[in-house]
């Protein structure tokens, strides 16, 4: 009885502690929506007296001419370039960093593949990591990534911010494309006045809470078994506020935020939860805030809202349950399935955890995923494949709103009226870009898959190292793993043995693919639009921002993005549930 | 006459259709139709399959299941191309009993030499009169082609086309020249210049149109087979990739599994009927007696936000009509009925007669007509004759704006204020303030002043008024539900327009319109955004119906207002503008309300047929088999089955269309999401059970 009584005082308090941070998370996200907006409307705000001299000193240094404004091509070819030179910057680093200062620990360079990989995995937001920070890296290399993990996230909410001003545009353009903005400054202007000052903060946060920043290399301890051991150190406060912030999620050391370094109690955990999806929300206040259009960021919200909590319930009911195959082992689980998770943080956080990193495109990890019972393996996987529901800083949205033009167009048809969105007809160019943009998730995961089952299955001998438990699980890791890698999630079901050249290069690939496509995609489609004319609305139009028009954008990412997975997820988490 | 058939299949159409649907199945057809195709592609593979096994193969299920299969793949296709064929055998029934109106008619044809047509007559069958040819029609003759009078003017009975049996008069010059092959000279002489080849008049146009020959996509269909088309490559990225999972898991999957859930993914419901929404559209218009050019121009007529329209005929009954007298002060109101009607004996224009009529109705005055006396009755039932010749008509004309009667005591004149004033005020009189106020007041309700006077004194006024059709109030009403901003268009002043908008219920109205008022009002909506459509049927209107987005020309317009809209309207009725715009409508939302039902359709599917691909190797799967299906083999059979009997359950939908309600977009979203998406979820979960019942049977 009394057992029963602890148990149910630790699933409330948990519960508790999963609604503080979600409502904490609001809190924060409406005015910090708000200040987004104004940053990219180049409004006046409390950090330009700091910012503005040395915005400018950097665009003097560079040559970078912020006055002249860029139609959407532009921006994307300003926007590649950049991602370009800094991959090959990474590149260089990573692949030379056993010579190269700040490396305390001596540790060796990577392989030409696993240097790929990484660089691909930073710049793309992804933070896949096949890798272990403590021995892989100096303190030089985990800099360039910190970098790294800023400038992705400052590209993908500078280029969300471009399909903002190109949403708001309703005049036709006169003579040519429509200008919107100049990329250097967004991306500048997001880095300096957003991601630095919240990363600051929370750096000294950690900091206080016990979290190393230090160039200096391993600490000798004594442990009180006596045992003497080395712990890796290094900037780590730094490297984990921006891990979160930008939903980068590329730990510093390999259990990521398991770590007890990288994430020492409950309430760094709180923090970092938090920070996970902060921005992705804000970018869509902030959408509001751009086009004067509160009700279609609430609409917005309100369906990522409702399909993150359909993943993240039964996940954390999932875990708090227990684990059925050690149930059936007669062991009694009154703090949930704990296999894989840490005491200090407990099932319902953790699961919590799993579904925010996943539906985000973050990808850090405070438990490990490959020990979640199959059907929260299946919901952190549906999160990424959908990859929608918030979803990456900026890019969250920009996957959101092809959804929106393709339930736009339905929907349109419906009313008996060609589809225009914001007032802009969607006609058979859009509807092509909208359409491959969709197929490229799908295909990416289901093909990569396919491929590492095949040679699997076909070639035991060469491909039988890849995974320790062979049978669905392991068809989950493989799924996973691609699933994670074109999502730019980063997160792994660890079981997978994945830095060989193999994982190295295709996990590369859809990176890159499932990173630039998706961005090329629907900043074409607003730009294409932005030239359109503007059509006014009238009672005949369809408008978007009703809980009609909500119902319907979510019943195509159910149909579109989920279903398509279906057969895919039947063997993998499925298989092992009903097994 | 149009037979207006509403039955959806008749047993030769019916005939003709399934002949078609199977000379459709030709490669080069099925390409047109890419998810169709796609369909095609495996049809083919599943008949290879069948041939294999009976070369041996064991491995890929007895052929009795693989045979079933690739016959139900058959059998969809059939149905997919029925659709169309049907669509396209109704449209081409419709077209081809106007175009029997216009059969080989001999044709009376003016010879020329070079430039001059010499006064000699040959008789030619219609089919050699070439465009600039000219003929002569005289009563009682068919007229041969489409053309425009240039010499005389005729009755005209156009029952053939329209349907209308009261005769119309055709003449040379002005905006009522054009004639329509097929109809029917009544009296008359005129002499007609052909204006199209033989071959390229409208119903020709139309003809090829619906049977397929010059049909094109139109943008949003395109988008459509775009969407459609993602869907498909997304199935085929599903099934393909599914090969190598199988084999991962061990678990042995049959070609006609492989392919039966390719087909039970893609929309092919959708991608069956979609062809035949499109030619049902333009069929709809046609049932309607609208001629579309293309199938765009129904498509745009959906997109309208700005509805132009004449008052007369559209908003007002043709003409106006006296409604009141309003007496001068000390004079009795039995005599300005008198002068009134007597003044409006020879008035043949409609206000005139409305007059005799109102006084009528009113059982205050009476008039009797013969040949050779007036004689009027007034309601004291007193009667006067007046001999014929002894009165004198006076005509209207331009210059004393005014028209009358002289009888032996009296000199009865009415007309304008302005020009009454004038001929009292000659002759001494005043124009009483009392009658000048009435004046006012009726004009500044929308109606129109005449007064009356005898022996240049003014007796009193009578009040002419615009009527307003019944029931357009309503149409308005339903027209503002849909979005779209309803303008009138009049040539009178500001204060009668206002008056009459005001009562129709318009949005916006243009005062004393000149045909460059409405090319500029078209063209300043067109720079905001909106779509604009109109009817016209002058000369004067051609530009403006070419710049509209939808421009309806009536039949009995000139030639070049039919070339300049995109439509033609058979009926001549400028309330079709309405009409043309629920058929456009209705079109898009039966393109999106069965792409919706067939997309939501997959979800069923799925949990019919990936537990039966797995659970021989994996039994724990049984979970997800919902529906508690048979077997493997009788599950994938009734979602193949159910996939192929819902494109022949839906045609009488496709072709009829769905429903337009004008409750506003977010409403009819509602309505309609809850009914084919939902239904679409729920509908084959029971349809693909009852089918598993069925199936079962067997195995």
């Amino acid at each position: 009885m009394i057992s029963k009584k602890i148990n149910y005082s630790i699933m409330n308090s948990e519960i508790v502690g999963i609604l503080a941070m979600f409502a904490l998370l609001l809190l924060l996200a409406i005015p910090l929506g708000r200040y987004i907006g104004k940053v990219f409307n180049l409004e006046t705000t409390w950090l330009d007296s700091i910012f503005n001299p040395l915005d400018r000193l950097f665009f003097r240094l560079s040559g970078v001419n912020t006055a002249k404004e860029m139609n959407w091509k532009q921006h994307l070819t300003a926007f590649l370039t950049i991602n370009l030179v800094w991959f090959l910057l990474a590149m260089f680093v990573l692949t030379n960093m056993s010579w190269l200062p700040l490396n305390p620990d001596g540790n060796p360079s990577m392989s030409a593949d696993l240097a790929f990989n990484t660089a691909v995995s930073f710049i793309s937001n992804t933070n896949l990591q096949h890798y272990s920070g403590e021995s892989g890296m100096s303190y030089m290399g985990q800099l360039v990534l910190m970098l790294f993990q800023f400038i992705s996230a400052g590209c993908g909410m500078a280029i969300c911010a471009v399909v903002f001003f190109a949403m708001k545009t309703q005049s036709e353009s006169e003579n040519g494309e429509k200008l919107l903005g100049n990329f250097y400054t967004l991306f500048i202007r997001s880095c300096t006045r957003i991601l630095f000052p919240i990363s600051l903060v929370v750096a000294v946060l950690l900091l206080w809470y016990g979290t190393p920043m230090t160039f200096k290399g391993k600490e000798t301890m004594i442990t009180m078994q006596g045992d003497t051991v080395q712990v890796s150190r290094g900037p780590v406060a730094a490297f984990v506020a921006i891990k979160q912030l930008g939903t980068n999620g590329g730990g510093f050391f390999g259990p990521n935020s398991a770590h007890p370094l990288e994430n020492p109690n409950y309430c760094t955990n709180i923090i970092q939860t938090v920070l996970i999806l902060l921005i992705p929300i804000s970018m869509v206040f902030a959408l509001g805030y751009i086009l004067k259009r509160r009700r279609l960021s609430w609409v917005i919200f309100g369906v990522m809202t409702f399909g993150f909590l359909l993943l993240a319930i039964p996940s954390v009911v999932m875990e708090m349950k227990g684990n059925p195959a050690i149930a059936k082992l007669g062991i009694q689980q009154n703090m949930g399935s704990m296999e894989g998770k840490e005491v200090r943080f407990g099932s319902a956080a953790s699961a919590y955890w799993a579904i925010n990193t996943t539906c985000t495109s973050n990808g850090s990890v405070n438990a490990m995923h490959d020990s979640v019972t199959p059907l929260t393996g299946m919901f952190a996987m549906l999160g990424m494949m959908i990859n929608a529901f918030y979803g990456g800083v900026g890019v969250g949205f920009l996957s959101f709103y092809i959804f929106i033009i393709l339930a736009v167009f339905i929907s349109g048809l419906m009313v008996g009226r060609t589809p225009e969105f914001l007032g802009k007809k969607i006609e058979a160019r859009e509807m092509k870009i909208a359409m491959i943009i969709a197929l490229l998730h799908p295909f990416l995961i289901l093909v990569g898959t396919a491929i590492s089952s095949y040679l699997y299955a076909h070639d035991q001998a060469t491909y039988g190292g890849w995974l320790n438990n062979p049978g669905y699980h392991g068809f989950g890791e493989m799924l996973y793993e691609f699933t994670s890698s074109s999502a730019n999630n980063g997160s792994g079901f660890e079981g997978l043995g994945d830095n060989t050249p193999f994982w190295n290069i295709a996990c590369g690939i859809v990176m890159l693919l499932g990173r630039y496509l998706p961005i090329i995609g629907p900043v074409a489609i607003a730009g294409i639009l932005a030239n359109k004319k503007y059509i006014p609305e009238s009672a005949g139009t369809l408008r978007t921002d009703t809980t009609t028009f909500g119902v319907m954008v979510f019943a195509v990412i159910a149909l579109v993005a989920a279903l398509s997975f279906f057969p895919a997820l039947t063997l993998g988490p499925l298989a092992e549930y009903f097994h | 006459m149009i037979s207006k058939s509403n039955q959806l299949f008749t047993g030769a159409l019916v005939k003709e259709a399934l002949w078609q649907s199977f000379v459709k199945l030709s490669p080069g057809k099925m390409y047109r139709n890419p998810v169709m195709f796609t369909v095609w592609v495996g049809t083919l593979v599943m008949a290879g399959v069948c041939v294999w096994i009976l070369t041996g193969e064991t491995h890929q299920g007895s052929l009795a299941y693989n045979a079933t299969i690739t016959f139900i793949l058959f059998i969809t296709l059939v149905f997919a191309n029925f659709a169309e064929a049907i669509a396209e055998a109704r449209g081409k029934a419709q077209a081809d009993s106007l175009r029997k109106t216009r059969e080989e008619t001999p044709a009376k044809w003016i010879q020329s030499v070079g430039e001059i047509f010499v006064n000699e007559i040959k008789m030619v069958p219609s089919s050699n009169l070439r465009k600039g040819d000219v003929f002569l029609c005289e009563a009682g003759d068919i007229i041969p082609s489409d053309g425009e009078i240039i010499e005389g003017l005729a009755t005209i009975d156009e029952s053939a086309i329209t349907g209308e049996s009261a005769p119309v008069i055709r003449e040379a010059g002005g905006d009522k020249s054009s004639v329509t092959g097929g109809t029917k000279v009544l009296s008359d002489t005129i002499k007609v210049k052909v204006t199209t080849e033989p071959g390229e008049s409208f119903l020709d146009k139309m003809i090829a149109l619906v049977e397929g020959a010059s049909r094109q996509k139109t943008p949003n269909e395109i988008a459509l087979t775009i969407l459609l088309a993602g869907f498909t490559l997304v199935f085929i990225i599903v099934t393909v990739t599914l090969k190598p999972f199988a084999d991962y898991a061990n678990t042995p999957i049959t070609i006609a599994a492989f392919i039966s859930l390719f087909v039970c993914l893609i929309p092919t419901t959708i991608g069956g009927l979609l062809s035949a929404i499109g030619i049902a559209g333009m069929d709809r218009a046609l049932r309607a007696n609208v001629i579309t050019k293309s199938g765009k121009a129904v498509e745009t007529a959906g997109d309208i936000d700005v509805l132009l329209l004449d008052k007369t005929g559209t908003i007002t009954i043709g003409n106006r009509k006296a409604t009141k007298f309003y007496p001068a002060p000390g004079i009795k109101e039995d005599q300005l009925i008198k002068a009134a009607v007597l003044s409006s004996v020879a008035d043949e224009t409609p206000e005139g007669k409305s007059i005799v009529e109102l006084a009528k109705s009113l059982e205050k005055g009476h008039l009797i007509l013969d040949t050779t006396t007036i004689s009027y009755t007034n309601s004291g039932k007193q009667t006067e004759n007046y001999p014929l010749n002894e009165v004198a008509f006076i005509k209207f004309t331009a210059e004393t704006r005014c028209s009358g009667i002289n009888v032996p005591q009296a000199r009865i004149r009415k007309g304008a204020a302005d020009s009454i004033r004038k001929i009292t005020q000659a002759a001494g009189f005043l124009f009483p303030e009392a009658t000048a106020d009435d004046v006012k007041a009726i004009s500044s309700n929308g109606g129109t002043p005449l007064v009356v006077s005898e022996n240049e004194q003014v007796i009193g006024v009578i009040e002419l008024q615009d009527i307003i059709k019944s029931g357009i109030q309503e149409r308005f009403q339903r027209l503002r539900k849909m979005g779209i901003k309803t303008v009138m268009v009049t040539g009178d002043n500001p204060l009668t327009a206002k008056f009459i908008a005001e009562k129709a219920g318009v949005d916006d109205f243009i005062a004393e319109a000149k045909p460059e008022d409405k090319m500029n009002y078209i063209r300043s909506e067109q720079t905001g955004g909106r779509l604009v459509a109109m009817m016209g049927d002058g000369t004067n209107d051609a530009p403006a119906l070419a710049q509209a987005d939808v421009g309806v020309a009536m039949n009995s317009g000139t030639q070049a207002a039919k070339e300049a809209g995109n439509m033609v309207d058979l009926d001549n009725d400028p309330t079709k503008l309405i009409e043309v715009v629920e058929i456009g409508k209705q079109l898009l939302m039966t393109r999106g309300t069965l792409t919706t039902f067939s997309i939501a359709n997959d979800v069923a599917k799925y949990f019919a047929i990936v537990p039966a691909l797995f659970i021989t190797s994996i039994p724990a799967l049984q979970g997800l088999n919902v529906m508690n299906l048979h077997s493997p083999e009788t599950a994938i059979l009734s979602a193949v089955i159910f996939n192929a009997i819902i494109i022949p359950a839906l045609i009488p939908l496709a072709l009829k269309g769905v429903a337009y309600k004008p409750i506003g977009a977010s409403a009819l979203l509602r309505r309609n999401l809850l009914i084919y998406g939902l239904g679409g979820v729920l509908v084959p979960f029971v349809g693909i059970k009852l089918i598993d019942l069925l199936v079962s049977v067997f195995f």
